[in-house]
């Protein structure tokens, strides 16, 4: 789908500007890797290479380990559908410093674009920050406008959670940016940026 | 910790070795078996407690605890292993050390049909997915299991599974003539 959303790029590098070394962040697998890639690879980033639907719970289990810290897990729509039961989970622990944002092009952008539930020009009807509301998010916004990402962005970094923000994000194919692949490594390096010693 | 007279000793126990090796994310789907143990995780302040809405955010939640530095236990039935399987995709390709336990059904004495074939190939889907897997029919050697895995995992990085079979729990039972002499108090 080319329309209207946003430059998912110039999304994800708003949401990692200026980020300190107390920023935890997850990404799904597929293009909000790559984007968080684009914005710059760092130790305190965990992408996924697998494990579809799997992000928000990995943030929360670190949101708890790490109460003092930031947690921020960027996904895309297909990925966030899948751990859907999740956002219910997350809405019971009410985690503080954890947020959510999907980068929403209502496609499955890894696989040939097939659409998505939250796709309404394919009859998708699934309004994920309604679903996140229902399950007792602290704050949940859609973001769809340039000028309201100023807010969401704020929210995410900085305002008690749990938040969720969703972002209507154009289809348009953007380039590639790996992150390395090699999931022992970025679990390691992970771990020692937050100081845990090796067993 | 004692959850009561009618509860099973080894709960306590298990909850005491959990504690020892300063597990502080315990997630889990309940099972009547698993019942007295969630509450003594319940009744600790030194645990969080989280109740998940599919077995496999718990190997994801697991992941999180890890990449924070933090030790998990997964707590769930035989029948949500199966939900798990490409979650535990992460504990492998990341080496994330993480615990589970997992009451069986579809074992001796089932009386559900239902439970057979996830039941009968749980120990086998542990090992296929990477899992150091024990079994124990035993209510006696559960205690002392569970130590030891929890000995590979937190010092050893070793992912591990203990299963612990209706033979030591008890199976459930629908109506009284499905009751069989391994029945307990299992509702």
């Amino acid at each position: 789908m080319t329309g209207p959303g946003l430059d998912r790029r110039a999304v994800v590098a708003r949401l990692l500007a200026d980020r300190d070394d107390d920023l935890l962040v997850v990404t799904g697998l597929g293009s909000t890797a790559w984007d968080a890639t684009a914005a710059g690879d760092h130790d305190a980033t965990f992408p996924l290479w697998g494990a579809m639907g799997g992000a928000a719970t990995i943030g929360l289990g670190l949101a708890l380990a790490q109460p003092a810290r930031r947690v921020l897990v960027i996904t895309g729509d297909g990925e966030a559908l899948m751990g859907l039961g999740s956002l219910s989970t997350i809405g019971r622990m009410q985690p503080d410093n954890l947020a959510l944002v999907v980068i929403d092009n209502g496609h499955y952008g890894e696989t040939g674009m097939q659409p998505t539930h939250t796709n309404r020009g394919d009859g998708g009807r699934t309004d994920l920050a309604a679903v996140a509301t229902a399950c007792g998010w602290l704050v949940a916004v859609t973001v769809t406008a340039d000028p309201q990402l100023a807010d969401a962005v704020d929210a995410a970094r900085r305002q008690p959670g749990p938040v969720f923000v969703t972002v209507a994000v154009s289809a348009d194919p953007v380039p590639l940016v790996l992150p390395p692949r090699d999931g022992h490594h970025l679990a390691a390096r992970f771990r020692r940026h937050l100081g845990v010693a090796p067993l | 910790m004692s959850v009561g007279a009618a509860e099973p000793a080894w709960a306590g126990e298990v909850h005491g070795v959990l504690r020892r090796h300063e597990v502080t994310q315990v997630s889990y789907v309940p099972d009547a078996g698993l019942s007295a143990l969630i509450t003594c995780c319940r009744m600790d302040p030194a645990m969080s407690l989280v109740s998940l809405s599919t077995e496999q955010e718990g190997i994801a939640l697991a992941a999180g605890a890890w990449l924070g530095g933090q030790r998990s236990a997964v707590l769930m039935q035989s029948s949500g292993v199966g939900n798990c399987v490409n979650m535990l995709s992460l504990w492998r390709s990341c080496g994330v050390a993480g615990l589970l336990i997992v009451t069986m059904r579809g074992q001796f004495g089932e009386a559900n049909p239902w439970q057979l074939p996830m039941g009968q190939i749980t120990p086998e889907v542990l090992r296929l997915c990477g899992l150091v897997t024990f079994e124990v029919d035993d209510a006696a050697r559960i205690v002392e299991t569970v130590e030891a895995a929890a000995t590979m995992v937190f010092r050893g990085g070793s992912a591990c599974a203990v299963t612990i079979g209706q033979r030591a729990i008890g199976a459930k039972a629908f109506a009284p003539a499905d009751r069989t002499a391994a029945d307990g108090d299992r509702p």
